[in-house]
């Protein structure tokens, strides 16, 4: 339980020496309680004190880590509930679900689907990174056959191993350890053994148990065990449950104050649907709102556009909107009289039209204006992007000396700027592109037949 | 120490508003789906977009499902209730836009008395993308359905004035608020709605919608915000029931408008349509929709899993 000013200032030495830098030990115990100083500041606490400090204004949520080397991944340490409060800064991690009871085919076809998708989207690398595995044989060595053969054939999956059986948890930890797998399947009854199985390797523990009171109280012994490094399932596995499992241990990390469930959390979708679309919603429902790892049954391309551009906008820090520098970009090997396009300084924005640019196939420049970091028609209704903006950039960025085209291509949204520019930059002639970037690749090998001809 | 759960009481709710004969929205006194917080009101209700001319620009796979019906709304609506049994129908008026077939306001409400002889369920009646031709469609069309309790989607900064005095005043409809996502806005607009006239129970609100993907962010954060003003700050000018329009946003961008000859990679395209479609619906209900407007069949078959699963 978090402490206030007074019960803090209650196991102070209260000498108001000033060598905490505050004028008094209740100014002191003021700032600790608000978390803006740090415990070990007095030097004259006793360590008992110091110690049960730390704890108390420790982060409510913790966070917590697994994986290797460039894939190392934090979950958890998050300080609100909505993001316009402040942000949320760790982004739930995707798993695609296996079980050694699985024939061949379903095994190819999924090993197949994690290394298919991968692509950038805004400068982020999307892909799987967790591959779960479901001991469900009780058959040792056909459990880590089945991990060992994913993870070779998917060079960038974490392992999850999920297994209640102490002898095969700890034999697939040993083989795997160098990967900073998840281990999870601490119940009840195994505990003891799987926290010094997690112990030794250093690993994330998935914590199971079925409601939220029973997990309520696992979670404290384990704590008493010594052990944090905790994933939380409170065993919800139809969707009502499963969402009230996350919304409420996040509230009671963050409401309550409490840490004994403070940690992140797992939705198993895999378990609650057999339906791709149906897994689709959930996913989404548990991005928003609040699990850590979200495990699939499978990823595919129509899976992944919508979830992971989701992700992405949630996991957006909502002071600092993704914006990029003004100026003139160049797209392939163009030159001075290749095709020059406007768009907007909002990065979302200027990585699909630049995508698509590329996507074509076509040299080509881009200008960016001063748009204040908006869309395009967010930009024109604010009056941000507009002839005068444009006209600018033209002469910012010297345009009229680095290119011999006099020929701009507009979005298709702000059609009515046209005649506006026009008069605004004299010589040059304006182009009506199209309204979605995607028909951008069309548009420009027209454009530049028409302009051959 | 034993397990509390935690449990947030607001004093505010979300007003409930009755459309069409009997459709409830809103009444719930807790977050989307919070049932363990106390009463989640009414269902989500979920309604299904058609047009009055044939949807030209729809990706193939819509038009192969509605194509043969798709040239008469009545047709076509009455395929969607057999078909998907929704809530409730939304009729897009795409052929009233000047820069289309400009059609003339007694010619769109012609389609709507139609459709309101012919269709049982509550109507959803949409406009085209010009402000100023919805407001002379929105009137006429009111006319022709008096006491409809059909929603009139939406009255703009532009045209509230117009459409406020038609449907939510004039012939006993109901008007949506649709502002520019943010808070101030959706306030603003309602306040000045309601000082025409309209009563708060003629009204629902549409803060705003995008595909996921496209600023959703910003979205999701207004319709939080809105929310939690409407509960726990108990501001009457945000309690109107939420209507997202998702189908108008998202079969236009990439995911589902690029053929499988466009992204190879990216895979069937039909399917990519309705996995865009479904997170967005999800995506809005979880942060406060009370209905979704959506085209295709097998998302409606999903979102109503979803919601039926969420409020069981
Ligand atoms: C997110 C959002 C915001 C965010 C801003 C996020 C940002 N950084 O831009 C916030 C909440 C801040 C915001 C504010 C406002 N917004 Co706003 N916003 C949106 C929203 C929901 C999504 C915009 C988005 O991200 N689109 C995605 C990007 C990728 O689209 P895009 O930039 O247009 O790019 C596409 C195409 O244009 C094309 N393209 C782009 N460049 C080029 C170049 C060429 C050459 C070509 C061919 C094509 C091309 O490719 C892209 C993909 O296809 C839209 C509604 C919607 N669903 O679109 C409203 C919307 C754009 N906003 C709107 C308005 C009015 C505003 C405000 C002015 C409201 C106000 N009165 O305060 C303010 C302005 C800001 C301010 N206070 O100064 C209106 C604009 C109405 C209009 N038709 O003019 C919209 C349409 C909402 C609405 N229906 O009323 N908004
Ligand atoms: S250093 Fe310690 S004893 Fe001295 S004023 Fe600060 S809190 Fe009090």
């Amino acid at each position: 339980m978090a402490l206030n000013g007074m019960e803090i200032y209650k196991m102070l030495p209260k000498k108001n020496c000033k060598e905490c830098g505050f004028p008094t030990c209740l100014a002191f115990a003021m700032k600790l309680a608000q978390g803006g100083t740090q415990a070990e500041k007095c030097p004259y606490m006793s360590d008992d004190a110091r110690a049960k400090l730390e704890e108390a204004t420790a982060p409510l949520m913790k966070t917590v880590k697994f994986g290797t080397g460039d894939r190392i991944y934090s979950l958890g340490g998050e300080t609100v509930l909505f993001r316009h409060e402040k942000t949320f800064v760790n982004k739930p991690r995707f798993a695609v679900m296996f079980d050694d009871g699985m024939n061949e085919d379903e095994v190819t076809k999924k090993i197949n689907n994690i290394n298919s998708v991968n692509y950038t989207r805004i400068s982020e690398e999307m892909f799987v990174e967790i591959a779960a595995f479901r001991c469900s044989t009780g058959d040792k060595q056909k459990f880590i056959s089945l991990i060992k053969k994913v993870v070779q054939s998917c060079s960038k999956v974490i392992p999850m191993i999920i297994t209640e059986d102490t002898e095969i948890a700890s034999a697939a930890a040993e083989e795997f350890s160098s990967l900073g797998p998840i281990l999870y399947g601490a119940n009840e009854q195994n505990y003891e053994t799987m926290v010094s199985i997690a112990k030794k390797y250093n690993l994330l523990l998935g914590v199971k148990a079925p409601d939220q009171a029973n997990l309520y109280d696992l979670v404290q012994k384990i704590q008493n065990s010594g052990y944090r490094e905790l994933l939380l399932d409170a065993g919800g596995r139809n969707l009502k449950t499963a969402f009230d499992d996350v919304v409420n241990m996040r509230r009671t990390a963050l409401l309550s104050q409490d840490r004994t469930f403070g940690y992140p959390s797992v939705a198993f979708v895999c378990d609650m649907t057999k339906d791709k679309m149906m897994e689709v919603a959930m996913a989404t429902l548990f991005v928003e709102k609040y699990a850590s790892i979200i495990v699939l049954n499978d990823m595919d391309y129509s899976m992944a556009l919508p979830l992971f551009a989701l992700r992405q906008n949630i996991y957006t820090d909502p002071q600092r909107p993704m914006r990029i520098e003004q100026g003139i970009y160049r797209i392939g090997q163009a030159d001075e009289k290749s095709p020059l396009l406007v768009t907007v300084d909002f990065a979302l924005t200027y990585f699909i039209v630049s995508g698509e640019v590329e996507r074509s196939k076509v040299p080509a420049w881009i200008l960016i204006p001063d748009a204040g970091g908006y869309s395009v028609l967010t930009a024109w209704a604010s009056g941000k992007f507009n002839a005068k903006s444009i006209a600018k950039a033209i002469k910012d960025f010297e345009v009229e000396g680095k290119l011999k085209t006099r020929e701009l291509i507009i979005p298709g949204k702000v059609a009515v700027l046209k005649s506006d520019i026009e008069d605004e930059l004299s010589g040059w002639k304006v182009i009506v592109g199209t309204r979605e970037a995607a028909a951008l690749p069309a548009f420009l090998k027209d454009y530049l037949q028409e302009r051959a001809s | 120490m034993p397990y509390k759960k935690p449990s947030q009481k607001f004093g505010g709710k979300i007003r409930e508003v009755t459309i069409g004969s009997g459709l409830k929205l809103g009444g719930e006194s807790t977050l989307p789906f919070y049932s363990f917080d106390g009463d989640t009101g009414a269902k989500p209700a979920i309604g299904m977009e058609i047009w009055d001319i044939f949807p030209e620009s729809w990706p193939q796979s819509l038009k192969n499902i509605f194509g043969e019906y798709a040239h008469d709304p009545v047709k076509w609506a009455k395929y969607c209730i057999e078909k998907s049994n929704p809530d409730f129908i939304c009729i897009k008026l795409e052929g009233a836009s000047p820069e289309g077939n400009n059609k003339s306001p007694e010619e769109c409400a012609a389609v709507v008395k139609r459709l309101a002889d012919e269709i049982t369920l509550p109507l959803v009646i949409a406009g085209c993308d010009s402000d100023e031709k919805n407001a002379s469609v929105f009137t006429k069309v009111a006319e022709a359905v008096p006491d409809k309790n059909y929603v009139f989607l939406s009255a703009v900064e532009a045209n509230y004035k117009e459409v406020g005095a038609a449907a939510g005043m004039a012939y006993g409809n109901i008007v949506s608020a649709e502002s520019s996502v943010d808070l101030n806005l959706a306030k603003q607009l309602n306040i000045l709605i309601t000082q025409l006239g309209v009563k708060p129970e003629r009204m629902v609100m549409n803060p705003g919608c995008s595909a996921v993907g496209y600023g959703f962010e910003y979205v999701v954060t207004t319709m939080d915000r809105i929310r939690l003003a409407a509960l726990d700050q108990n501001d009457v000018t945000l309690q109107m029931p939420i209507i997202s329009p998702v189908s108008f946003e998202t079969w236009k961008v990439k995911e589902s408008a690029a053929t499988e000859n466009d992204m190879p990679e990216w895979g069937n395209q039909e399917a990519r349509g309705i996995a865009m479609e479904v997170a967005t619906a999800a995506g809005v209900l979880a942060t406060g929709s009370n209905a979704v407007i959506l085209r295709h069949p097998r998302s409606v078959e999903v979102i109503r899993n979803f919601i039926e699963e969420l409020t069981a």
